[in-house]
């Protein structure tokens, strides 16, 4: 019976990790063998000069850079976005936990709604507030964009962690004369590490793979890594390097791949926390 | 005026008024405990002197100063609290010294203090600790420390010995009464353990419904409660209530009540007040060690009655056996010696110290001054 369960389990896995391995072995495959008809087969001449180009060397739109510029303006967007989004949601769920007001709770429905709008309602609106702030076509600007997006999911997890987290605590910071952002900075963020690593990797999955607003909002030298791969593979002359999209498409995944490694298991036990006290 | 004055002091949340005009006035160095069921007011009352919770009305003054609207930190309490509320990041010694650092006390002056109160608790091994990794007593002493270090005025205790183990909340009671004798610093203390109350305070406050029922020394409680809820909720087991009928017996008046049978008993009241009440029906209050086997009977009273009445059940508690039976139609406890001959079902003779019995009125259910 065990080694049914194994056996199923082990096919679905198998099937599952098809495309990984379909995008793995034709990114070290010269093109000749793509285009001959192997695409399930193994490399016979094994080569890493198609992650070559496709970091330094590819054409992107007009120019032969390669990814990797784009790379970096990915990671000049996403790692102040992750951080300011994931700073104020603890704030505001700190705020909506410990200093209640009146009408707090429809504050914070009315941040979830923030959940749930669909990115294309907002793109003409954005666009224009964008050009008002003088932030269009900048990463500065999509920063903007996705901290403001993000905030509703980041409020939402922090405020259900703090619920559980006992006020006792910020009473006696107050008796021991803390003040509102002492008493965050001392006592509340430090004992948040769980449900920031939750926090991060969902802002960091979800901006780092977003397409749309940086498509939408960047110009060409701040465009992310998702619509420079984009442009890569979508280039209409010149012959078709399917193994230099394939690694161009593994390198742009990549990130959040190693982010989830590093910090997957503390993201299954943030999300737990709270619903279980301890 | 006192050291710590509470002054007509009402809360109210929107319509609900949770405490009603409580006048308070504690001195220096007493131990005050404010005991209820839950739901009292108590900790409410208790929140509103650390000025974590607003005062609706009325005044709460420290030395004379009035704090309505004064920071909980400036007005020089410390507080325990129930679940000790140690921040979990922070070392124990850090936890200790957080307020002083708040209050910019230098590094050396500081560590000076944590030495201090460290030794004074014999938490010195501790202090490099997290709160994780502490003991429920070992939490409880840090979180105390955290309370002394700062040498506040009054000291604001919420339970805090409710989250600990039966015997470890016993001696922590004896060391908290023996720092309370060491410091002589002045103690709110709430609680809803009326033995606590009991060997803890110098006075105690009864509260219920958001009212203080009674306000006094421990032994005036116990011994003269002001009404039924008092009575019954200090002491255990609780007092005996049982109604009964003022008779006279020439000039003196006796308490008439019926045996298990139905057969009178008359037992002769030590206030002669009471004379006041022949014919009319009371509520008459009896703790179970005023009712004892003859040989046992307080021989510095005055007033023992006689009654033999069925035993209905006994418990054997170790120092003593309960004997329950049934007295004006009520089950009332005994509390016997524990090599009292009394069993199930036999008839006994018990002897009632009447010194100790106390009267109260059936529709107002206070009890009627002596």
């Amino acid at each position: 019976m065990r080694a049914l369960i194994y056996l199923v389990l082990t096919l679905c896995a198998l099937f599952y990790m098809l495309p990984l391995y379909v995008m793995l072995v034709n990114s070290v495959k010269p093109l000749d063998e793509i285009t001959g008809g192997g695409m399930m087969n193994l490399p016979q001449v094994f080569t890493l000069v198609p992650w070559a180009r496709a970091w330094s060397s590819a054409q992107i739109g007009v120019e032969p850079t390669g990814l990797s510029p784009y790379f970096w303006n990915s990671i000049r967007m996403v790692v102040p976005a992750v951080a300011i989004s994931t700073l104020l949601g603890a704030l505001n769920g700190y705020v909506l936990t410990k200093w209640r007001f009146k009408y707090d709770t429809i504050l914070f429905g009315l941040m979830l709604f923030a959940c749930f709008i669909p990115f294309q309602v907002v793109l003409i609106p954005m666009a224009r507030m964008l050009g008002l702030m003088g932030l269009a076509g900048t990463t500065r600007g999509l920063v903007l964009v996705h901290v403001v997006y993000g905030v509703g999911f980041t409020t939402l997890y922090f405020r259900n962690y703090y619920a559980f987290f006992p006020t006792e605590l910020v009473r006696a910071a107050q008796i021991d004369g803390a003040g509102f952002f002492r008493i965050f900075w001392r006592i509340l963020l430090p004992s948040s590490g769980p449900i920031a690593v939750v926090s991060i990797i969902w802002q960091f999955t979800n901006i780092w793979n977003d397409f749309l607003f940086g498509a939408s909002f960047a110009d060409a030298n701040s465009q992310p890594m998702t619509v420079a791969l984009n442009n890569l593979v979508q280039a209409s002359h010149g012959v078709k390097e399917y193994n230099v999209h394939f690694a161009g498409a593994i390198l742009a995944a990549m990130p959040t791949l190693l982010v989830y490694i590093v910090a997957g298991r503390y993201f299954v036990r943030g999300l737990m926390a709270g619903s279980v006290k301890g | 005026m006192g050291f710590l004055d509470i002054d007509n002091a009402t809360k109210s949340y929107g319509s609900v008024r949770v405490l009603h005009n409580v006048d308070i006035s504690v001195e220096e160095g007493e131990f005050l405990a404010l005991v209820g069921p839950s739901g009292c007011g108590k900790s409410t009352l208790l929140n509103m002197i650390a000025g974590l919770e607003e005062i609706t009305s009325g005044e709460i003054r420290i030395r004379g100063a009035v704090m309505n609207g004064v920071h909980p930190s400036k007005r020089n309490i410390a507080m325990v609290f129930q679940s000790y509320a140690l921040y979990p990041n922070m070392t124990a010694g850090q936890n200790i010294t957080f307020g002083l650092e708040m209050h910019g006390v230098p590094k050396a002056r500081r560590e000076q203090a944590r030495q201090r109160v460290a030794r004074l608790l014999q938490i010195e091994h501790l202090l490099n600790r997290k709160p994780g990794s502490l003991s429920g007593g070992q939490r409880q002493r840090v979180a105390m420390g955290r309370a002394l270090v700062r040498n506040p005025d009054v000291f604001l205790f919420d339970e805090p010995l409710s989250n600990l183990d039966a015997k470890l909340r016993v001696d922590m009671r004896t060391e908290i009464k023996k720092l309370h004798q060491t410091l002589g610093t002045t103690v709110i203390y709430v609680t809803h353990d009326q033995i606590e109350a009991m060997t803890l305070s110098t006075r105690i406050a009864v509260m219920n419904g958001g009212y203080v029922q009674q306000l006094g020394k421990p032994q005036e409680i116990y011994d003269t409660p002001a009404n039924i809820f008092v009575a019954t909720f200090m002491g255990s087991p609780a007092m005996n209530v049982l109604p009964a009928r003022v008779m006279m017996e020439g000039t003196a008046p006796v308490a008439e009540t019926a045996l298990h049978d139905g057969t009178p008993v008359r037992m002769p009241f030590s206030q002669a007040n009471l004379a006041q009440w022949a014919g009319r029906d009371i509520l008459l209050g009896i703790r179970p060690e005023s009712i004892t086997d003859e040989n046992t009977a307080d021989r510095t009273s005055g007033n023992i009655a006689r009654l033999t009445n069925r035993v209905v059940i006994t418990e054997p508690a170790g120092s003593d056996t309960f004997a329950i039976m049934t007295l004006g139609g009520r089950d009332v406890i005994a509390r016997m010696r524990s090599d009292a001959k009394v069993a199930p079902g036999i008839d006994f003779t018990f002897a009632v110290n009447m010194e100790k019995a106390v009267a109260f009125d059936p529709e107002t259910k206070e009890r009627i001054a002596s």
